[in-house]
Order: C-alpha cells, then sequence, then structure tokens
C-alpha cells in the first residue's frame, strides 16, 4: 500500500492542484484547529478548578461546629453548639473507616516574633492527623506527632511564608529556634508547604491542639472536627458522615437536619459533581470538534469526487493494464488520507502551539489556567484524522472503483 | 488464441435498446496480424472492447488463450488483461505525471513486481524502440510518435499473447503512421498476435487478414 509510487503520485496530483489541496488542507486543518482549542480550554477551565481543590485529601470531610436554625426537642433556635474533645473521641471510635481524624481549633491571626521581626499568622491547633487530611509537604523538619499531644509540647510547624517573614538572612535555619506566639515561646520542629495557591495557607502555623487548649483557651473545647474517609466508596463515604452527624446531633441535642447547626463539607462529594461537570463539559466540547471535522471530511470527499471524476480517463487506463478495484480504492483512499492527515496535523500543531502560548503568557486566575492538550489526545485527534481521511475517501475511491474502462477510453 | 460464436451485444439507454453486435463468429490464430475496418457505429470498437476484456457481451461465446471469457470478476479480469493482453490506443493514453520508463513500466507494478526490477525492464523495451534517451521524459515532452512507441512498449512489456490497437495511427501523420506499422509488423514477427481497428485502407493492406464490420455483423474477411 505505501509505496513510493503511490506516494509520488499523490505528490505530483496535489502539486498540479495547488490552490484546491490548500482549500481543502485548510478546512480540516481548522476543524483540528477548533477542536485543540476547544479541548484545551476545557482542560484549562478543568484545571483552574481542580487548583480550587488542591490543599487537601480529596476524601476529606470537614465538620465544623455552627448555630442551630431549627427548634428540637424543647430548645430554641441560636443555641450554639460546641465541639469538644469528648466528639472528637467519639467520632474517632464510632465513625468506622476512617484513616485520619484530627480535631481543630480555630485561633485566628496572632501576633508571633522571633528577635526583632513580628508578623500576624494564623494560628491553627490541630491533632497529627491534619497533616494527612490537609496533604501538607514538609520541606523541613516533621509535622506534630501525638508524643507533642500528650506532653503538651510547645511545638509550632510552620508555613513557608512565616519562615521567611521572621527568619531574615543570617539565621540559615528556622528548625529547633523558639518563636514567641501571643507572649508563649514554641518551638519550630518543621517548615511545610501547602498545595492550595492561597498564600493565607502558607501563614499558618500548626501547633499541638492540647498545648493551644491549655495554654490559649483553658478548655477542651474544639471547633472542627476532620477526617479523611480512607478507600471508602461514595456511599460508604455518605454514610460516614451520616454516622458522624447522627452523633454529634444525640450529644449536642440538635436536629440531625439542621444545616447550620453544624457545617459538613464532603469534599468527595464536590469533587465528584465537578467531575461530573467536566465530563459533560468534554462531550459537549467532542460534538462541536467533530461537527467540525465533519464539514471538513466534507470538502475533502468533495474535493476527491473531482479528483475521481478527472482522472476517470487514467483509472481506466490503469485498469485495461491490470489495475484491480482494490489498488484503485487504495489509490484515492491513500491520497484522502495522507491529505487530512497532513492539514490535521498541521492544525493539531497550531492549535497545541496557541495553547502553549497562552498557558505561558496569560496570567492564570483562579478558575483557568495551564490550558493543554495531553499526549492521549493528540493520539485520539490524530487517529480521529485518519478515520475522517478513509471516510472522506470512501465514496470517491468507490467510484473509482466503478469505473469503467471502456467509457474512460473513449476518445472524444 | 481468439475464438468468437455468436457475440450479442445491446447497449441499453433508458427505454432505447441498441443492438450494437449481431452474432459475430470469428478465428483469429495465433500469430495472425488482424485488421477491422468499418464505418463509425459499426461496431468495431465495441468488438475490441469485448475481445480486450473491457467489456461485456449478452450472449456467446468468447474464448482467449483457450479460456473461457464469461463473466469474469473485476480482479480476475484485471489479471487477464494484464497477463495476455496489451493495448495501443489513439490517443496514446499516457500517465501525463509519469516519466515515459514510468509508464512502460507500470503494468508490471501490477504484477507486483519490484520498483528497480521493473524500471530495468522497461529501459531495455524503451531501448528496443530506440527511445532510451527519451525515458526521463513527461509525455508531454514527446512527439506523437515517441508517444505511441511508449505505448507500444507498455503494451509489450507484459510479454502478452495478443495486442489490441485502436486506432494506432489515429493520430499520427502518414510518415510516422508508416513507421507505426513497420513496428507492429516486427512484433507480430516475434509471434504476438495483433489486432489492429482501423479506417484507413493503407494502414488495413498492411495485415493479413482485413475484417469488414457493417451493421454489428462481418461482411466481408479479406486476404490481403
Amino acid at each position: 500500500m505505501f509505496e513510493i509510487d503511490k506516494w509520488q503520485e499523490i505528490y505530483s496530483t496535489v502539486r498540479k492542484n495547488k490552490l484546491r489541496t490548500f482549500l481543502t488542507g485548510f478546512s480540516v486543518a481548522w476543524g483540528i484547529f477548533m477542536l485543540i482549542i476547544l479541548l484545551g480550554s476545557g482542560k484549562g477551565l478543568e484545571n483552574g478548578v481542580a487548583e480550587q481543590f488542591r490543599g487537601g485529601a480529596t476524601n476529606g470531610v470537614w465538620i465544623t461546629s455552627g448555630i442551630t436554625s431549627m427548634k428540637y426537642k424543647g430548645l430554641k433556635v441560636g443555641r450554639e453548639i460546641k465541639f469538644n474533645n469528648e466528639d472528637y473521641n467519639a467520632l474517632n471510635v464510632s465513625v468506622k473507616g476512617h484513616d485520619h481524624i484530627s480535631a481543630r481549633l480555630f485561633l485566628g491571626n496572632n501576633l508571633v516574633s522571633y528577635k526583632n521581626e513580628y508578623g500576624s499568622f494564623f494560628l491553627s491547633p490541630c491533632h497529627p492527623d491534619y497533616g494527612y487530611i490537609k496533604e501538607i509537604e514538609l520541606i523541613e523538619g516533621r509535622f506534630l506527632n501525638y508524643i507533642d499531644i500528650r506532653d503538651y509540647r510547645k511545638v509550632a510547624a510552620i508555613g513557608e511564608k512565616v519562615k521567611t517573614a521572621l527568619f531574615k538572612k543570617g539565621d540559615t535555619t528556622a528548625l529547633g529556634k523558639y518563636i514567641t506566639i501571643n507572649g508563649v515561646l514554641f518551638k519550630v520542629i518543621g517548615i511545610f508547604r501547602d498545595f492550595s495557591r492561597n498564600d493565607n495557607e502558607l501563614k499558618r502555623i500548626y501547633i499541638p491542639i492540647s498545648t493551644a487548649q491549655r495554654v490559649f483557651n483553658g478548655d477542651n473545647v474544639i471547633q472542627q472536627i476532620s477526617f479523611t474517609t480512607g478507600s471508602a466508596t461514595p456511599d460508604e463515604a455518605n454514610r460516614m458522615v451520616d454516622n458522624s452527624k447522627s452523633l454529634l446531633s444525640r450529644r449536642h441535642t440538635f436536629d440531625v437536619n439542621d444545616q447550620r447547626a453544624i457545617e459538613v463539607w464532603n469534599k468527595s462529594e464536590d469533587v465528584r459533581r465537578f467531575s461530573a461537570l467536566f465530563a459533560g463539559i468534554r462531550m459537549f466540547i467532542w460534538i462541536i470538534g467533530i461537527g467540525t471535522i465533519i464539514a471538513g471530511v466534507v470538502g475533502v470527499s468533495n474535493i476527491m469526487m473531482i479528483v475521481v471524476k478527472e482522472r476517470t480517463k487514467e483509472i481506466g487506463v490503469r485498469k485495461a493494464i491490470g489495475a484491480t478495484p482494490v489498488s484503485i480504492v487504495g489509490l484515492v483512499l491513500q491520497e484522502a488520507i495522507v491529505i487530512t492527515s497532513f492539514a490535521g496535523y498541521i492544525g493539531l500543531v497550531l492549535g497545541v502551539g496557541l495553547l502553549e502560548l497562552i498557558s505561558k503568557k496569560m496570567p492564570a486566575s483562579d478558575f483557568f489556567q495551564n490550558p493543554e492538550a495531553d499526549f492521549s489526545l493528540a493520539v485520539g485527534a490524530t487517529i480521529l484524522l485518519i478515520v475522517a481521511g478513509a471516510v472522506a475517501g470512501f465514496v470517491p475511491a468507490m467510484k473509482a472503483a466503478k469505473v469503467r474502462p471502456v467509457e474512460a477510453l473513449r476518445d472524444e | 488464441m481468439i475464438t468468437l460464436q455468436k457475440i450479442h451485444k445491446s447497449y441499453v439507454t433508458g427505454q432505447n435498446s441498441l443492438h450494437v453486435l449481431k452474432g459475430i463468429d470469428l478465428e483469429i490464430k495465433a500469430g495472425e496480424m488482424i485488421s477491422v475496418m468499418g464505418a463509425s457505429g459499426s461496431g468495431k470498437s465495441t468488438l475490441l472492447n469485448i475481445l480486450g476484456i473491457l467489456d461485456n457481451y449478452d450472449s456467446g461465446e468468447y474464448s482467449l488463450d483457450g479460456i473461457p471469457i464469461r463473466k469474469l470478476s473485476e480482479r480476475k479480469a484485471a489479471a487477464m488483461r494484464n497477463k495476455l493482453l496489451g493495448f495501443v490506443f489513439q490517443s496514446f493514453n499516457l500517465i501525463s505525471f509519469k516519466n515515459a520508463m514510468e509508464n512502460v513500466a507500470l503494468p508490471l507494478y501490477y504484477q507486483k513486481v519490484s520498483r528497480k526490477k521493473r524500471n530495468i525492464i522497461a529501459m531495455g523495451y524503451l531501448e528496443r524502440l530506440g527511445l532510451k534517451d527519451w525515458a526521463h521524459h513527461l509525455p508531454n515532452e514527446l512527439s506523437g510518435g515517441q508517444k505511441q512507441r511508449v505505448a507500444i512498449a507498455r503494451a509489450l512489456i507484459t510479454n502478452p499473447k495478443v495486442i489490441l490497437a485502436d486506432e494506432p495511427t489515429g493520430a499520427l501523420d502518414s510518415v510516422t503512421s508508416l513507421e507505426m506499422m513497420d513496428l507492429l509488423q516486427e512484433i507480430n514477427r516475434t509471434g504476438i498476435t495483433m489486432l489492429i481497428v482501423t479506417h484507413e485502407h493503407d494502414i488495413a493492406e498492411r495485415t493479413q487478414k482485413t475484417i469488414r464490420i457493417t451493421d454489428g455483423m462481418i461482411t466481408e474477411i479479406i486476404n490481403n
């Protein structure tokens, strides 16, 4: 099929009809170009949204205490629900299937200093497991551990930005140094990075929750309990969330349907909803893109029809000297495939090029970044092109195969 | 070599049916050189097409080199044409974007002979026909006589049993026509059966036998 003769023939017909071939190729190239741009932009949108979800395990569940909004068992609306260590222990024991669990306190921004450097940073007391739930990446040192909790150690894991703000030149490492948080000395045990793009996440300081309760609160209050659902299926994860809700509603006497008494964020739900949305968007884009390509294919098919008509005599001669119908079909089909693939490839390259340019030059926004066409997309598009070429060439090729040498050779 | 018995052929266009061949009986022996004459519309080209397996016939019997030719598949017909027959046309029918050598080599392409090998064979035939220096020229750079020689070389390259020529001199001037007939006679002497359709008497006279067709029937066979 791919012998030099056929290539030579394709080359010579293309060369004889430069403009015609160009216009035909253009329609296909444009189709692929549009498809790549659309899919790339869809990907950019998806990346942007995915970025919003970073900085935390996708199977995380966050439960925050709030204020009741429904009457329950004779109790009035507007009661403040206050979690405590007992709730944390109860959830830890009775919600089966979680792999990490942590309580949290929100102590807001606090004045933090080291030597003569000062700053205001968000203090976030938690359990060691929060490092997993938040998917924190340590640059140096370690995160909190359960000995810190047990012994009420005054230790702190600080964000990258905290370090750069407090530790100026001359202080090569922050590890082991003592920083003052709200007048209390804490030893720096780790420096971490957070994947969410939010700067605030990097201006955090994590300290053991037991220490925080003793030093800053004098109580056993906590404000948030979060856990990851391990390898649970979406249904199992929902069941775990429901169990937690009913457990907390029993312990604190509020309506389990009260959306305000406790706020539950089941991240896997959100992730699932968004991936369904993007699957829908992707399908929509493919439909549009394929529609555009079909227009190109019809163009190629049309041109090939004319080519066959023009070459009727030549096809007749070939048949007279022994060309089989199959070889004639191959000839036309190959030309159609070559034109579509070549033109499509140009469209592909231009599309990918433009996407690259956009992702390099355009500032990333919250909901759009890094538009890209990945390898599988390029492979998919290539297969699509070859199939499109074959489809475009099919009808003309069949027509060519039906050329009767007698009619083709008749002298006018 | 060629046996025709009661060959009938009609062309149906819409409601009209045109009876072109009305029972042709013909016997051509191996190595004969025959001319077919007739007015236009007499059916001589149709006869040639049937002989060349380029067209079907409605009834009768046709055998070529002892093989009955009837309702062949396209693929088989193509193989038969390729192996047994060589065609020479009035308008040469060379492929315009292929040079002389490639045109000559084309039938071997359909026999799946390698490019290198078939080009060597093609050069041999071009040399025999005195066109060695023109091997790499495109058809539009050749004169009419040269073009027809290329076409003849193309017809010869598969070593056919029969050469069918449709007005081979129709587009050539008289001097070139005579040269062409010399060439065809020379080829005939190597044992290849030859059938030439023509309307020129001096061409027909150069063959051994002339068959005159009138209105779809053989009306006269003249031994020249």
